[in-house]
């Protein structure tokens, strides 16, 4: 179960108090009706699902009912930040992508090389 | 040597800690026998001298306890109090003797003595790992129909109970800085030293006492004193202070993300008499700053052939027995061993007057202080000598030994035989928290190497064998300053991993890897041979470590062995994966009171005591229960619903519509936010008024639909469908705050704050009319789809005029706490009225006759506005609002599409199963071209003929078609129809 | 490759199996290929398989990064049925039951497909309705599905609960009777030796670093941890990594990786005859050969490549197994684990070509593609083979996201109201 940091409350609490709420920085279109069908099947559905750091939102929703944003490794689980609704894509610390990436390196092919010496 | 008499002939007297005036009486098999408190099933058994406990998975082999502890493979018994409190699979080295406790032995038929299914022992080389992968596939049928039944019935091992458990669970979440795994030598050294610095501790053991391996060890004294009595002093000083949980008899089985482990604690499966309050297990969640692994180490046996018979024990399972029990696990006892400890357990036997028939040991250099105390004591040691084979059918009763490559054998008499390949670190807590492992290469072992959370290994667990740097590395794992000093008789050397010379030649034994599954040295190398070089591969095709001890033993033999086949190093070969949990947990314990009422607690309306007092009978949907029909007495549910239909369309009915989800949408910005949610126009929408409004998602498909009424210029009352209230809501927010967020508007949920009671029927507004105050309920002051606010029996109400059934109607809103009250007085004077009580099986019908369509039964996630006959709802002139897009989607525009129509049976008898499929041609070849399908389909008793509500392709253009509806028995002729069956004029709404 | 029969066994009884061959070999790679399938799993061995059986192409090379099967394929709860609602899906998982009817005498290796049923619980009137539609539309397709009044489940199922006091009691069920299990490592492990006996390449421990393209940006081949190994085909089938591998040849795919986890518990003699799943109550249950409780549990709500999940995915699933079987409750939990699934915006698979030329993908199966695996594999080597799909997968393409002709079987099982 997640510790999630949330931005508003300024609190670690339990996962069973938020709701995860996808990819962040998904911008709905200012002229959404004169899209092209591909764009919208850009905007509705593709996502970057990566492996790795990615951008996501959360919703306090047994708390304080924010929407916000965080930065996490997919691979460790590992919140790297949690940042209020509305404000840019943060930078995420270089010295907290190196333990990242080092992270993502090292737990990469865990399930078939676990317990392997290095 | 001095038995007591009536605890097991042996016993040693003297010897152990339990006290031999306490005693309590079970059952084995039927046997009586009498043990000491404190006492294991096994020691229990083997101080009576019953070695002889259980059958193996796949050869039905005579096995007995290897172990004394929780990774016993063999010892698994079926332990019960009474008939529902009967729990198969029980590790007898591990379950406490209670009085009254009824144990039997599993997977023999028809005794344990005497078990048919031994017969798989003699026809083993057909048996070999993964045969049946290669046979039963003929004929094509017999693998479900003989084979896997017949494979099915001789597999598995215990019984499953058959009655619900009567026991309960318990649970409870902590926050703690440190969780210590662990309560031997380091992980209290470690308690010692944290606690010192004032933070929050919680110390965790399996076992009924602290003390790990100072239950054997008793030659290691720490701070002056002996051992075992160190570590209860401790843990009473621990226990003392007030930042310091201990936990015995407790198990941390899971160590998951983000520091949050999974405790398991056994509460009362030792007690004779439970008390009733008492849970017999209790779930602890533990969200913890940091986590000192403390969790030892585990012996390992020796693989050579036969070495599975009963009375073959692990050295330190003996010494176990014997120094904590007071029980010697035979008279005349041999061993085996590749590592100095089991050299003391000898000793102790030894000393405590059990003869020693010889120490085989397979190095050609054993500790030289270990050997010189063997010389001191009179015991025989044969260094570079291997045990090569074993006897005696139900207990061992000798051993066969040659020297290393020699061919040269002998026979010794033993009656008990302890083994010793060393010591593997038990690193499961560690794996399962993601960290990773190296290999020492001089110790043959995988210890901790890149910590993935913030934790940290002391002790054997670690790889630290010395004890005063045991201490060290303990105490600074928790981070305080503290002084201790402890000393210890022999430091060990040695160990092996994989096969001894004894497990070869394949064709000839079977050398035990893992024991509980059968699997043997040569089936690995099988494995290998066919191809599987992987260790996972290896593992799934023999099935190593795959049983319920999950390879604690097995594991890193069964890795050395596949390494020397495929000419790898170890590490190349990997490990497979630790899984949580590290020793099996109760499903009882992990859903603890999550059952019955609390499994998913159901959510009642304000009226609901009184609906069951007037005999409703409920269905659920969702979370809710909600009245689904009211028969009276000696009525079937189609007889009330006929009589509830009738009596709503020829005087007035009343229904609880409480469960509507309902939201408060208030701002300034409040009409320009619900433009944007919904497909309709809301900004021309005058207060006072309602509208049915649709809400589709960016794909353009209907989401949610309901009635909203405008209360002001800046407040709007939403209500949505019973189960959509939640999802809205999200929707709602998610938008207002980050797409919309400029707006301002206020969301709030008020499903639960308001009691809703619908009353319909022409009889409607003269039911309700002297309980309203503020409010002219005229046609002209309140025609269909107003709203207002007023009071009804003087309490703060929202009226609504709206109609779900086509009928004059009005929903009055009331608090939650009036509900019943205001319901209660609607109910006496409708009913002096003649009016009824409805249900939502009414409901539905009703609706139906007026081709109202309810989302989530005729629309199912891929319906437009449009498909559902709603394209009304869809404003043309918005330049704006989710879903806009999605519904120009070249799909969402084609022809053809599945649109909601009314069909008609031809046969006004016959009512169409709802979920029926719609065909133009039912005499086509399977597979049939499908239409559409049946959404809903209701006897009308108003119309006295079926009706129902169809999702059919290009459906609008069908009209007065000729389709079918084939059924399994028969196919049933209808026609598409528009969807409104009763005043088709609408007449009856404006009353 | 030698057969297997009951007379090869016996053969080698005498011999102490010394005489049995490696079911397929670890070759190192060749320079280049016909076909590279990525992911070596039961889909992309089988593709291979079928690829050699079917269509005569056997240069062809299954680069695994890890172990062979080791990905879902090796971690899921092993059921198998095609009672599905649209036709695009009756079409791919019909076709995919009627090979594993077949499978084990088809590979000559027993994947013990076992037909015990597989029964969904219906516990309201929605589910009932719901349960109708597809029971119809099963049976006017041509595939068993029927519907079982609660008294009739309880006889299939004797340890049901089916008490009116039950907070979700059962209204019924949907039975499909040739639905099932099978032996999950042995359809990877028989696939890989039917492929490796007809010149197959299978290449393990070697991971996908890049997809090289030529000018016309068609696919050139594969970057390596082994190096290059050139291609003249790609087939992507890369399960809960299909998005990674794609976005090499820069290609996206609207897929979300999720942790699923699933538990087994100890071994016990036979008390659970067929497969169980109550969507109401979200759980689903079978019990192996071995005597182990198989449990599949939900999906953890974020997006990961982790392969674990929270406990209190666990502890949900299992506080609903014991309302449907109360008596399991003294049970034991022995072992949990996670996979990662690949899910669509409509839970659907995607099988179809992709903007690069040369390129083929099979992703998206979720939880549902273990059942799929021979289906999905026979499909998909005609996809690679032809250039274009084959008519039972002609509606899985990537294009229905832009067109919106999705097929949304989460949908059609709708939510209450």
């Amino acid at each position: 179960m997640l510790l999630i940091h949330c931005p508003y409350c300024e609190e670690d609490r339990s996962e069973l108090e938020f709701r995860w709420a996808g990819e962040a920085h998904v911008v709905r279109p200012e002229n959404i009706a004169a899209i092209s069908d591909e764009e919208f099947a850009e905007f509705f559905f593709l996502r970057n699902n990566e492996k790795g750091l990615t951008y996501e939102r959360w919703r306090h929703i047994h708390g304080c009912g924010r929407f916000f944003n965080a930065a996490r490794d997919t691979v460790s689980d590992r919140f790297l930040m949690t940042y209020k609704a509305g404000l840019p894509k943060q930078p995420v610390p270089v010295a907290e992508k190196f333990a990242a990436i080092a992270e993502e390196k090292s737990v990469e092919t865990w399930e078939q090389t676990e317990g392997d010496a290095r | 040597m001095s038995a007591s008499s009536n605890s097991g002939a042996f016993r040693i007297k003297g010897a152990g800690r339990l006290t031999p005036a306490r005693t309590a009486r079970f059952t084995f098999d039927g046997n009586s026998y009498t043990a000491l408190e404190g006492d294991t099933v096994a020691s229990a058994l083997l101080a009576h001298g019953v070695h002889l406990l259980g059958r193996s998975f796949k050869y039905h082999r005579p096995r007995g306890i290897l172990t004394a502890g929780p990774e016993e493979p063999n010892a698994l018994l079926d332990v019960s109090r009474d008939a529902a409190r009967r729990q198969p699979n029980v590790r007898a080295t591990v379950q406490e003797v209670f009085d009254g406790a009824k144990i039997a032995s599993q997977n023999r038929w028809p005794s344990l003595k005497y078990d048919i299914g031994a017969v798989n022992d003699l026809l083993a080389p057909f048996f070999a790992a993964g045969f049946y992968y290669k046979t039963f596939m003929w004929p094509k049928e017999a693998w479900a129909k003989i084979y896997e039944p017949i494979i099915r019935r001789s597999a598995g091992l215990g019984v499953s109970p058959t009655e619900d458990d009567p026991d309960h669970y318990a649970s409870r979440y902590v926050h703690c800085d440190v969780l210590i795994a662990g309560a031997g030598v380091a992980g209290l050294t470690a308690a010692l030293s944290a606690a010192a610095t004032g933070k929050k501790i919680i110390l965790v053991d399996e076992q009924p006492e602290v003390g790990g391996a100072l239950h054997y060890d008793a030659s290691t004294t720490i701070d002056g004193q002996n051992g075992y009595d160190w570590a209860q002093a401790t843990a009473v000083k621990l226990k003392a202070m007030p930042n310091v949980t201990v936990l015995t008899r407790t198990t941390v089985f899971g160590y998951y993300n983000h520091g949050f482990l999974g405790l398991v604690e056994r509460v009362t499966d030792h007690v004779a008499k439970p008390s009733k309050d008492a849970p017999r297990e209790r779930l602890w969640q533990v969200r913890t700053s940091k986590v000192i692994l403390a969790t030892g180490s585990i012996e390992r046996h020796m693989v050579f052939a036969n070495n599975d018979r009963p009375g073959i024990m692990l050295a330190s399972a003996a010494r176990n027995f014997l120094n904590h029990h007071g029980v010697t696990v035979g008279h005349n006892v041999g061993v085996y061993t590749a590592h100095d400890s089991a050299y003391e357990a000898a000793f102790d036997l030894k000393r405590a007057g059990v003869s020693i028939a010889t120490i085989v040991d397979s190095r050609d250099k054993p500790g030289e202080a270990v050997l010189a105390e063997a010389r001191k004591l009179g015991i025989d040691v044969l260094s570079g000598h291997a045990v090569v084979d074993t006897s005696g059918r139900l207990r061992i009763n000798s051993m066969t030994v040659a020297r290393n490559g020699n061919f040269d054998r002998r026979k010794i008499k033993v009656d008990a035989l302890i083994v010793s390949a060393g010591w593997t670190p038990s690193v499961h807590l560690f794996s399962q928290s993601r960290g990773k492992l190296k290999f020492d290469e001089a110790n043959q072992r995988f210890v901790p190497d890149v910590y993935a959370q913030n934790s940290v290994s002391a002790g054997a667990c670690n790889g630290t064998d010395n004890l005063a740097e045991l201490i060290d590395e303990a105490i600074t794992a928790g981070g305080g300053r503290i002084a201790l000093s402890g000393e210890n008789r022999f430091d060990w050397t040695g160990g092996m991993i994989g096969a001894a010379e004894g497990a070869g030649p394949d064709h000839a034994v079977k050398a035990f890897v893992d024991f509980q599954h059968d699997v043997t040295a040569k089936d690995i190398r099988l494995a290998v041979r066919e191809g599987m070089h992987s260790i996972e591969h290896i593992k799934r095709f023999t099935t190593n470590g795959m049983a319920s001890d999950q390879g604690k033993l097995s594991n890193m033999h069964g890795l050395a062995i596949a390494s020397e086949m495929l000419g790898r190093p170890i590490p190349q070969v990997g490990l497979t994966t630790f899984r949580a949990p590290y020793t099996p947990v109760t499903y009882g314990t992990l859903i603890n009171h999550s059952r019955g009422e609390l499994f998913d607690p159901a959510r009642k309306t304000p009226m609901h005591a009184l609906e069951e007092a007037e005999g409703a009978e409920f269905e659920d949907v969702g979370n809710w229960k909600r009245a689904w029909y009211f028969p009276k007495r000696g009525e079937d549910m189609h007889t009330s619903v006929s009589r509830e239909c009738k009596t709503v369309r020829d005087v007035a009915g009343v229904f609880d519509a409480s469960t509507l989800g309902k939201i408060e949408v208030v701002g300034p910005d409040a009409a320009a936010f619900l433009n944007l949610l919904y497909t309709n126009a809301w900004d021309t929408l005058k207060p006072g008024k309602c509208r049915y409004g649709i809400m589709t998602r960016e794909d353009g498909f209907i989401y949610d639909d309901g009635v909203v009424g405008r209360l002001a210029e800046d407040r709007f009352h939403v209500t949505t469908t019973t189960g959509g209230a939640p999802r809205v809501l999200n929707h709602m927010e998610d938008y207002l705050q980050t797409e919309f967020p400029h707006l301002k508007v206020w969301l709030t949920s008020t499903t639960e704050q308001w009691a809703v009671i619908a009353v319909q029927g022409p009889q409607a507004r003269e039911i309700i009319e002297p309980f309203v105050d503020g409010q002219d309920l005229s046609n002209e002051a309140f025609p269909h789809m107003s709203v207002a606010e007023c009071t009804v029996m003087g309490v703060p109400a929202r009226l609504f005029r709206v109609s779900f059934t086509g009928e004059v109607g009005y929903e009055v809103n009331v608090p939650a706490d009036y509900g019943a009250a205001v319901w209660k007085a609607i109910w006496e004077r409708a009913q002096s009225m003649g009016a009824c009580l409805y249900g939502t099986e009414t409901m539905h019908i009703l609706r139906a006759e007026k081709g109202y369509l309810i989302v989530g039964q005729d629309t199912d996630g891929t319906v437009t506005p449009d498909d559902a006959g709603y394209g009304w709802a869809v404003s043309k002139k918005k330049t704006d609002f989710v879903g806009i897009r999605g519904l120009k989607r070249p799909d969402l525009v084609r022809e053809g599409r599945k649109q909601l129509v009314g069909i008609l049976t031809k046969d006004p008898k016959e009512v169409l199963e709802e979920g029926g499929q719609i065909v133009a041609d039912p005499n086509q070849p399977k597979p049939m071209t499908m239409l559409g399908h049946v959404t809903s389909s209701y006897w009308s008793e108003n119309l006295g003929r079926s009706i129902a509500i169809a999702l059919v392709a290009g459906g609008r253009s069908r009209m007065g078609e000729t389709l079918y509806v084939p059924m399994a028995d028969k196919t049933i002729a209808v026609e598409v129809t528009d969807m409104v069956f009763f005043d088709k004029e609408g007449g009856r709404i404006n009353g | 490759m030698r057969k297997y029969s009951v007379f090869a066994i016996a053969r080698e009884a005498l011999r102490a199996h010394k005489g049995w061959e490696a079911q397929w070999t670890s070759p190192e790679p060749r320079s280049s290929y016909d076909v590279v399938i990525v992911g070596a799993g039961g889909h992309g061995l089988g593709a291979a398989y079928y690829l050699a059986k079917e269509h005569g192409i056997t240069n062809i090379a299954v680069i695994e990064k890890g172990w062979l099967g080791g990905g879902n394929t090796g971690r899921n709860t092993t059921i198998i049925r095609s009672n599905y609602l649209y036709e695009e899906s009756m079409d791919i998982y019909e076709h995919s039951l009627k090979l594993w009817e077949g499978l084990s005498q088809d590979l000559n290796y027993n994947v013990m497909y076992s037909p015990r049923g597989v029964m969904m619980l219906s516990h309201n009137i929605h589910d009932q309705q719901s349960f109708k539609r597809h029971i119809n539309a099963n049976r006017l397709y041509g595939i068993d599905n029927e519907w079982l009044t609660p008294e009739q489940a309880k006889a299939f199922v004797p340890v049901l609960d089916i008490s009116k006091t039950a907070r979700y009691p059962i209204n019924g069920a949907a039975l499909q009777r040739r639905g099932g299990t099978a032996r999950h490592d042995a359809v990877a492990w028989g696939f890989a030796r039917a492929a490796a006996d007809r010149g197959v390449h299978i290449i393990q421990n070697c991971e996908v670093t890049g997809i090289r393209r030529g000018p016309g940006g068609e696919v050139q081949g594969v970057e390596t941890s082994k190096g290059f190994i050139g291609a003249k085909k790609i087939g992507v089938s890369a399960a809960g990594h299909s998005s990674v591998v794609m976005e090499m040849a820069g290609v996206r795919v609207p897929l979300a990786s999720n942790p699923l986890q699933a538990l087994v518990s100890e071994p016990m003699k036979p008390i659970f005859p067929c497969v169980v799943m109550s969507n109401t109550v979200h759980a689903y249950i079978s019990q192996s050969d071995k005597g182990e409780l198989v449990i599949g549990a939900g999906t953890d709500q974020y997006n990961s490549y982790s392969q674990t999940g929270g406990l209190q995915i666990i502890t949900h699933t299992l506080d609903a197994i014991c309302e449907l079987f109360p008596m399991f409750r003294r049970v034991k939990m022995m072992r949990q684990w996670g996979g990662i699934t690949d899910n669509t915006p409509d839970r659907s698979p995607i099988q179809g070509v992709t903007p690069v030329p040369g390129l083929f993908v099979n992703c998206g199966w979720g939880t549902g593609g273990f059942k799929a695996t021979p289906g999905s594999a026979n499909l998909f080597a005609h996809l690679i083979a032809r250039g274009e799909p084959h008519k039972l997968a002609a509606g899985l393409t990537l294009d229905r996201f832009r067109t919106g002709r999705l097929i949304d079987e989460a949908a059609a099982a709708a939510v209450a109201h």
